[in-house]
Formats: C-alpha cells, sequence, structure tokens
C-alpha cells in the first residue's frame, strides 16, 4: 500500500472513532469534556512511559485509559461538590495537562516526544512506524492501534446501545428502571479516552478535538435519528480526513492542520445548507410562513 | 396493605433543609395528590423516595420491603422540563425505554414488545404520532409520550411529577382516564400537584406537606382549610379563593 493511502486510512479511523465516540458526548452536553480528555491523555502517555521505558501501544493506551477516566471522575466529582461543570473541565484539564508538560521536560532528551508534537502530531510520519515482528513489516502502528479501538467502540456501542441512549436522554428515569447508568458513563469516558490516544500521536490533540466535537455537530444538523446520527457522525469524520488530505497536498500545508479545518468546512455547509436544520431551509421557512399568513 | 412507607426523610440541599423527617404511608390502591406550596419540597420528596437524589437520612418501603428489592414495581413520569426534547428520536422510541425491564441487557426490543409500546401509545391517544420526532410534539403530546412510557413499564405504584403543568385539554383528560384505570386495576399512584381547585376530584388521599409533613390520610380529612392554612402559612385571599374553589371548612 502507497504512503498516501496509509495517511489517508489513518485520517480516516481517526475521523470514524473519534466521530462516534464524540457524538454521545455532544448528546450529552459534554462536547467539553472531549478537549478535557484529548489532553490530559498526555499525563497518561508520559506516566506510561516511566512505567514501562517506552513509548509503546498498550502500556500507553492502558495509561491514557486511567487519565482519561480519571479526568471524567474529578469533573464529575468537583461539579458534585458544587463547583460549575464549566470550570470544573478548565480545572482538571489544565492541571493534569501541565503536569504532564512538565513530566516531559524530564525525559525530553530520551524520547521523541514534546508539546509540539502533542498538540499537532505528525501524521505524515505514519506509514514509517510499521509494526515488526520477526523482522516482518505489518503495516504503520497507528492503523492497528486505531483498528482496534475502533473495533472495541463498535462492540461497545452495539453491546449497550439500548443503555446509552436511555441514560443520554433521560439519566434520572434510566437509574430507576435498571440502567447500569454510573457504568454507561465511563464506558463512553473509556472510549473516548482510548481513541483519543490511539489518535493523538498521528495527528496531535488539536485534530482529536476537532474530530471528537465537529463531525458530531455536523451530523446533528442532518438527521433526527440516532443511529443514523452515530453513522453519519462517523462518515463526516472520513470525509473531513479526505478532504484535508487532498487540501494539504494541494497546498502543502499541515495534514492534520487541513483536516481539522476539513471539519469546520463541512460544519458551515450542513449548518447552511441542511435541509433539516440549515439556516437556509429556516429561511425559507418563515418566508413560507410569512407569505401564507 | 401499605404500598409505600416513607421513614424520616430528611433531604438537605446547600445547608438548607429541602425536607425535614418526612415520615408519611399510603394505602395499596390509593391515589394520593400531593400538595404543598412552591418550595414545600414535593418534588424532592419523590425523587428522594425513588433514590434519585441523596437523602441525608431516612428510608423508604415499597408493600413492605425495602426500596432497592422493589424498584421494578415502580413507575415513574418526570417533569416534562426535566429532558431534552431535542434528542434525536421519536415517540415509539421514548415508550420502549419503559420495557427496558423486560427486554433485558444485550437484547433488542421485539415485535411483541413494540406491539406493547404502540399499545400504551393508543391507550393515550397518541398513536398516530409513533413515528414523529419527539421535538415536533407539543407541550401536552410529549406529557403524554412520557405517560404512555410509565405505562408500558407495567408498574405497581407510579409516581408523577406534576402532570397537569401546562398541558392541553385532550393531555389532561388522558392523564385523569389513566389515573382511573390504574385505581381499578389496584395500583398505586402518588401525584405532585399544585392546584387546588382539581384536588377533591383527582384523588383519595392527600399528602399535604410544606418541608415537613403537615397531614396525610384520605382527602375529606386532610383536605381541610385548617390544614391548608398551616400548609401555606395562611396567606388569606389565596386561601378564600380556594375555599371558593372547593376547599372544606
Amino acid at each position: 500500500m502507497s504512503y498516501t493511502l496509509w495517511i489517508i486510512l489513518t485520517g480516516c479511523l481517526v475521523g470514524i472513532t473519534c466521530g462516534m465516540s464524540g457524538v454521545l458526548l455532544l448528546l450529552k452536553k459534554m462536547s467539553m469534556i472531549a478537549d478535557a480528555i484529548s489532553h490530559t491523555v498526555l499525563l497518561g502517555i508520559v506516566g506510561a512511559f516511566f512505567v514501562s521505558q517506552s513509548l509503546n501501544g498498550l502500556p500507553m493506551l492502558i495509561g491514557a485509559a486511567v487519565v482519561g477516566l480519571a479526568t471524567a471522575f474529578f469533573v464529575e466529582s468537583l461539579h458534585r461538590s458544587g463547583i460549575q461543570s464549566d470550570a470544573a473541565i478548565g480545572v482538571v484539564f489544565t492541571s493534569f495537562f501541565a503536569l504532564g508538560v512538565v513530566l516531559i521536560s524530564f525525559i525530553g532528551d530520551q524520547v521523541h516526544l514534546d508539546t509540539k508534537h502533542a498538540l499537532m502530531g505528525e501524521i505524515a510520519f505514519v506509514p514509517w512506524d510499521t509494526l515488526q515482528i520477526n523482522g516482518e513489516s505489518y503495516g504503520p502502528v497507528a492503523v492497528w492501534m486505531l483498528g482496534i479501538v475502533l473495533i472495541l467502540n463498535l462492540t461497545l456501542i452495539a453491546a449497550f446501545y439500548k443503555e446509552m441512549k436511555i441514560s443520554t436522554f433521560d439519566p434520572q428515569y434510566a437509574k430507576l428502571i435498571g440502567v447500569p447508568v454510573v457504568l454507561v458513563h465511563y464506558l463512553l469516558m473509556g472510549m473516548v479516552s482510548l481513541s483519543t490516544v490511539a489518535s493523538f500521536d498521528s495527528v496531535g490533540a488539536i485534530l482529536v478535538v476537532a474530530m471528537l466535537i465537529v463531525p458530531g455537530a455536523t451530523a446533528y444538523l442532518l438527521t433526527d435519528r440516532f443511529l443514523t446520527l452515530l453513522l453519519l457522525s462517523g462518515i463526516v469524520g472520513i470525509f473531513s480526513a479526505i478532504i484535508g488530505y487532498g487540501a494539504a497536498v494541494y497546498w502543502n500545508v499541515s495534514i492534520a492542520g487541513a483536516m481539522a479545518s476539513a471539519t469546520g468546512l463541512l460544519f458551515m455547509v450542513a449548518f447552511l445548507f441542511s435541509p433539516k436544520h440549515g439556516w437556509l431551509m429556516k429561511k425559507v421557512k418563515q418566508r413560507r410562513l410569512a407569505a401564507g399568513s | 396493605m401499605n404500598a409505600l412507607t416513607v421513614n424520616k426523610m430528611t433531604v438537605v440541599y446547600d445547608k438548607q433543609p429541602a425536607l425535614e423527617h418526612v415520615s408519611f404511608s399510603v394505602p395499596e390502591g390509593s391515589l394520593t395528590g400531593i400538595i404543598g406550596p412552591n418550595g414545600a419540597g414535593k418534588s424532592t420528596l419523590i425523587k428522594a423516595a425513588l433514590q434519585l437524589i441523596p437523602a441525608r437520612s431516612g428510608s423508604v418501603e415499597v408493600f413492605g420491603q425495602p426500596y432497592k428489592t422493589q424498584k421494578q414495581l415502580i413507575g415513574y413520569v418526570p417533569q416534562r422540563s426535566e429532558v431534552d426534547w431535542d434528542f434525536p428520536t421519536n415517540a415509539l422510541d421514548i415508550v420502549l425505554m419503559g420495557r427496558y425491564r423486560q427486554i433485558g441487557w444485550f437484547k433488542r426490543a421485539t415485535n411483541k414488545d413494540i406491539e406493547w409500546a404502540r399499545a400504551c401509545l393508543e391507550k393515550v391517544g397518541m398513536e398516530e404520532f409513533a413515528k414523529r420526532q419527539i421535538s415536533q410534539l407539543s407541550g401536552g403530546q410529549q406529557q403524554r409520550v412520557f405517560l404512555a412510557r410509565a405505562l408500558a413499564q407495567d408498574a405497581s405504584i407510579y409516581f408523577m411529577d406534576e402532570p397537569f403543568a401546562g398541558v392541553d385539554a385532550a393531555t389532561e383528560k388522558a392523564i385523569i382516564q389513566l389515573m382511573k384505570d390504574w385505581k381499578q386495576q389496584g395500583k398505586t399512584v402518588l401525584v405532585v400537584h399544585h392546584d387546588l381547585s382539581t384536588v377533591e376530584d383527582y384523588f383519595d388521599h392527600v399528602l399535604l406537606l410544606n418541608k415537613r409533613p403537615i397531614d396525610c390520610g384520605p382527602t375529606q380529612s386532610v383536605f381541610t382549610i385548617d390544614n391548608l392554612e398551616k400548609a401555606y402559612g395562611g396567606s388569606i385571599a389565596f386561601l378564600q379563593k380556594t375555599t371558593a374553589a372547593g376547599g372544606r371548612q
């Protein structure tokens, strides 16, 4: 497979993995926790490095999942104790991220992990970092990690589809009728953390946030059905990756940056022209109403 | 037998007690209105009883057993304003949520569940809106979807939080009919209610509440001017109005 295809495949996997878990946050009105988790996982990655002395696969996923869940837990606890939820997110997010940045400076000369890399990533290097077993190369590590996380996410969504739907729409009622609301909440936070860390190394925190929030927000403008919304979020993520890559090559700019911009562009198109909730349709309807009255 | 017994329930918000040592019980098959002024803790009481919000102290028994073991018997109609009606789904789907216990983990709703949910929608006059996006329903219709969802649970005790608030005549009729049906089937119903003029028409039992229980029992003995004065703190004009509307001397 050519380098180009590996890069596009990586982008698409980021798009679909983040898009589908991010839209669930959007429905819970918790999009900003995506922003928090996508930064605090840095602490998990650094922590995992301290423990395992490597920057690879499993320890990194575990570290990120732990810190991601801790982020969600502390935000929730602070909020419960009476702090506004946006302030709670701000406090936890910045302190964990800052701690990660401080720890990175201890190990900066040992590994290729720095703050610039953490924010922007470098998707162009993905094809070179391949999975090696007995001297054989089995494709980029990033693709493997993203693929595994995607399958895990899809499995969890399929298994807890009803539970996610009920506890998102009406958490109190869900609790009453026996839905494991807390479990489902932390499963979702775990999914977001894993999606983030699997994407993080290749595309950086900025694109992760964009892919977690924007495809879901775009799909939300296009459909009124839960399942369609989930699928559409993934599809918008994929399209953003493809369009972004094309633009990056054409204008010779940052790939991750172009992909993130593409999510914004697709959102604007949906915002203006969505047949259901777009600005244009609203204007047309208003005009019709005015004409009819 | 008492369907519900609440013992010494205390709930505190920000150091302000919202409920203090509330104890009461309602007999099986009764239709109880929970009445009291704004801020009396009516909604808080049912939420705390259902463990949806934490209580500082107190215990709840359902048919003589601890609440924890009896959750499957509880049906609940929350206030309409507590959920986001822009959620992407249709009316039938919301009603199906009421069948969650029957459907079970990891399983999908069967045709039988869907038929059941449709029948519930039909009971509240909403069958033609089954596939309607919930954001496109009127307030009263949304309330009826919630009623259908509770109906779908096939519970033994129903809790309703201000179901009559801001609904149209058709919905009001549907709620009254549903309460009558439930009573006929021997089910117990508790309703947070604030319209004093309809208390005697709707309920055979009343719990009069103002952070503490003022009185609880059959409507004739509890819904008296004396008690109302205690609960509402004797705001005279208001009480005279309710007297004219049917409060007993």
